[in-house]
């Protein structure tokens, strides 16, 4: 029932509203240092946009840790740009309703280069296998008065919450499917939502207390849940309920 | 080195490992603490694993031992508190109510509102209700189908109270055990269950 649904939103998403702004915000030069971001790297070569989601999380040298892109553009914010990362993760969702976050347009525009292309989160070097063997960890780890995991509702396939179709993320076709679908316009929000929002939200239903936006915990998911999905197409942002 | 000695050498090391491990969950979830913030009434205290989370966290499709298992269905059943006045059954119109409603100790709720169920997230319930999802058995027809005997009033009202007393990697959330719901709640969720007149059974 609600696939369709989504098909029908499909056309017209309004996050190619939010894509543009991202757009414009890569170029602009601001910040205490008056520099464009596009000279970031994100993981394929300084200003390399095309593709560099799809390879996303990974590690990166220069700041000795793995990465997802909305904590990649933080860090970036602030090397770059002169902005305090602080500032820059301090409220990183919008409200709902409410116009996108740099971080969330950034976020758009960034994953929307990626469409079409095959996912491929590196697990080459020891910090990303690291990340990887975390997440599952955290992927499986039970906690909190309802004793949720991830798995609870995540390692079986064609089962629903309520209407909603679960994913099996433990799968590489439902992760796939899952990571190829973020970050996506959500109807019922009037909002552009993140990965990062997505482990946010997550933790929450799981009555566990609040995810921190970039934190090892939310990139270690991230890793395990992208290097899951390789292989699968990008198709973000997307539309969903 | 023998081949005997290298097998013996392993299984020391393995053994090793064994006795470590707790020593090394502790310190991973250092980091799991620092990547995490109280919110509401969602304080880091429920990062911390009890003995049955601990053990029913491993990878998917691994199963607990069987030691581990009787020790935790044990440790449930004997934490079960049945009502003193012995009335299992409330009122179902509540208990649909409580069936229905999905909020309850998460970081966003207001913990001077009475918690909800979520019954329906997993079950089917009322043959009627058509949005249910499909994580648990369904229990259209429960109390029609099984009958208002003395056992199986105990042993739902056991399975709502702490369902690792049947189950001990069970996915349903303690629901008396963890004091999601209240006594009379569970009372009223009985009813909905069981009542002839509750949708459930219609």
């Amino acid at each position: 029932m609600f696939s369709q649904y989504r098909e029908m939103l499909g056309e017209g998403n309004p996050a190619e509203l939010v894509e543009m702004q991202g757009e414009e915000l890569w170029s602009a030069a601001r910040g205490p240092k008056n520099k464009p971001l596009s000279a970031c790297d994100l993981g394929l070569g300084a200003g390399v946009v095309a593709g560099a989601y799809a390879s996303l999380p990974r590690y990166f040298k220069d700041a000795g840790r793995v990465m997802d892109l909305e904590t990649r553009l933080a860090w970036c914010m602030n090397d770059i740009q002169g902005l305090s990362e602080s500032a820059v993760t301090a409220r990183p969702f919008s409200v709902q309703g409410q116009t996108a976050t740099d971080l969330e347009a950034l976020t758009a525009w960034i994953a929307g280069q990626s469409r079409g292309k095959v996912i491929s989160v590196p697990q080459k070097h020891a910090k990303e296998q690291a990340a990887f063997a975390e997440g599952k960890r955290l992927f499986n780890y039970r906690a909190g008065p309802y004793d949720f995991s991830c798995a609870g509702c995540h390692s079986q396939s064609s089962k629903r919450i309520r209407l909603t179709v679960l994913p099996n993320l433990t799968t590489q076709e439902g992760a796939a499917n899952a990571y190829r679908s973020w970050p996506a316009y959500r109807v019922s929000q009037g909002a552009l939502r993140t990965m990062q929002w997505r482990m946010v939200d997550c933790a929450r239903q799981q009555r566990l207390p609040e995810l921190i936006f970039g934190s090892p915990a939310a990139v270690s998911l991230l890793t395990y849940l992208g290097a899951t999905a390789n292989g699968g197409i990008m198709d973000a942002p997307g539309i969903k309920r | 080195m023998s081949a005997r000695c290298l097998v013996a050498t392993l299984s020391l090391l393995v053994l090793v490992l064994a006795t470590l491990s707790p020593t090394t969950m502790a310190g991973d979830n250092e980091s799991l603490t620092a990547s995490y913030r109280a919110k509401g009434q969602a304080g880091l205290d429920r990062l911390q694993q009890s003995e049955m989370q601990q053990a029913c966290s491993g990878p998917v499709g691994m199963e607990v031992a069987a030691d581990v298992a009787t020790k935790i269905q044990k440790a449930a059943m004997d934490g079960v508190v049945l009502p003193a006045d012995g009335k299992l059954l409330g009122q179902w119109e509540k208990g649909q109510k409580i069936a229905q409603t999905g909020t309850g100790m998460q970081s966003s709720d207001d913990p001077a509102t009475p918690n909800g169920g979520n019954c329906y997230a997993c079950h089917q319930l009322a043959p009627e209700e058509i949005s249910f999802g499909t994580l648990g058995p369904s229990l259209a027809g429960y109390g029609k189908i099984r009958g208002q005997s003395e056992a199986m009033l105990k042993y739902t009202w056991t399975r709502i109270w702490n369902s690792h007393a049947y189950s001990a990697c069970s996915h349903m959330p303690r629901f008396g055990d963890a004091k999601i719901l209240t006594e009379e709640q569970i009372r009223d969720v009985m009813a909905f269950l069981f009542d002839p007149a509750s949708p459930v059974n219609k």
